[in-house]
């Protein structure tokens, strides 16, 4: 019973945001636009409404808003990370020393490790290499030992990311 | 100063980023480097499109920039993954 | 109005420019292939979203008001375009890093020659 209702929900999403989509990439409102937009939306929506929502979570909208503060932390760091290579490859000594690095998280679903592994990516000194999924465990190359320490003492990152997706962390 | 100049440079200096890269492309010890250098170009050419298409001012040719970002990243992806494991597909 | 926004426009791409030129003589200034990895899949990333960015703002303030529906939704665009790259590229970056640690490729310590 609940299957069947999550289903209907899947493909009400899947159609509303497939036709958002064509509207807002083509711009002609003229009967034949829009109803082939129509059409195809709904072929698509349902073949494979089960890629866009899963069944399974609670709370998604307080998850979603959490999320977007996320977001804008990021942000920041990504800037402050690009600085921060910058000055380790203009410097004519060029101050480096490469180490790979392997911690735990308590992390578990598909998108809160999925979000952790980007944001190692994309902030200063780091870049994922291999997770694993059934015991949470991130393989890491940091460019040096003041960023690697950010990762593993401190666990900044991986508090907030806890946080959004409310699990223990 | 007039925004078509600015937009020249950028070009220009964009042109010089992606002749960089072609060196490591070329001289890079193994295979690994060269494929990080063509992605390094695939990334190049979207912005590039980006830019001409308000330098010609047709606004048509942010369609075929988006196409290619995702061309680019699945052919990196099909890449890695044959590099890895010697098959791209297994039946 | 169009002034300030052409000065800020100049600015983001400058910016972009910059990154990008730094992430290029990195990828030919550092010794190893995972450290080239580290220049690239930073630098590329954030100066495309400056670059795109800027010409976003150019759009909206300077070349469209007045036009039809079709090129004012152009924006739109570049949004999303922007979002993928936040996605796409690191993964791809993750995914060639994943590719040579599996198949051995050795890292560089400090005190090693050039590779």
């Amino acid at each position: 019973m609940s299957d069947n209702s999550g289903k209907v929900f899947g493909i009400a999403v899947t159609f509303c945001a497939m036709f958002l989509f064509w509207l807002l990439l083509s711009g002609m409102l003229d009967a034949l636009h829009v109803g082939a937009g129509l059409i195809c939306s709904l072929i698509v929506a349902l073949i494979s409404h089960d890629l866009l929502v899963t069944g399974e979570g609670e709370k998604r909208l307080v998850k979603a808003f959490r999320f977007f503060i996320y977001l804008g932390w990021e942000l920041w760091q990504i800037l402050l990370a690009n600085f921060d290579v910058t000055y380790r490859v203009l410097h004519p000594k060029m101050p480096i020393d490469p180490l790979i690095i392997e911690f735990e998280t308590p992390l578990r679903s598909d998108f809160a490790l999925v979000t952790l592994a980007n944001s190692i990516t994309l902030t200063p000194g780091t870049i994922t290499i291999n997770v694993d999924p059934a015991k949470g465990k991130f393989q890491v190359h940091a460019i040096a030992q003041a960023p690697a320490d950010a990762l593993t003492v401190d666990k900044t990152m991986q508090s907030k990311v806890a946080k959004v997706f409310m699990e223990e962390g | 100063m007039d925004i078509d100049t600015v937009f020249l440079a950028v070009g220009l200096l964009i042109v010089v980023t992606i002749f960089l890269a072609l060196y490591r492309a070329t001289v890079g010890p193994d295979v690994f480097n060269r494929v990080a250098a063509i992605n390094v170009i695939g990334t190049k050419t979207i912005v590039l499109l980006v830019l001409i298409g308000y330098i010609f001012e047709r606004p048509l040719f942010f369609d075929i920039s988006l196409l290619y970002a995702l061309l680019n990243f699945i052919g990196t992806l099909a890449f890695a993954k044959y590099l890895e494991r010697g098959e791209v597909w297994s039946s | 109005m169009v002034e300030l926004i052409v000065v800020i426009v100049t600015i983001l791409l400058a910016a972009g420019v910059f990154f990008m030129l730094s992430g290029a003589i990195g990828l030919l200034r550092l010794p190893d292939f995972y450290t080239r990895l580290h220049a690239t899949g930073k630098c590329d990333t954030l100066g495309e979203v400056l670059i795109i960015f800027g010409l976003l703002l150019y759009h909206i303030f300077v070349y469209s008001p007045g036009a039809e529906l079709s090129v004012q939704l152009v924006p739109v665009k570049l949004l999303f375009l922007i979002g993928f790259i936040f996605l796409a590229n690191p993964t791809a970056t993750h995914a060639i890093m994943k590719a040579a640690y599996n198949t051995g490729v050795k890292p560089w310590k400090k005190g090693d020659p050039r590779m």
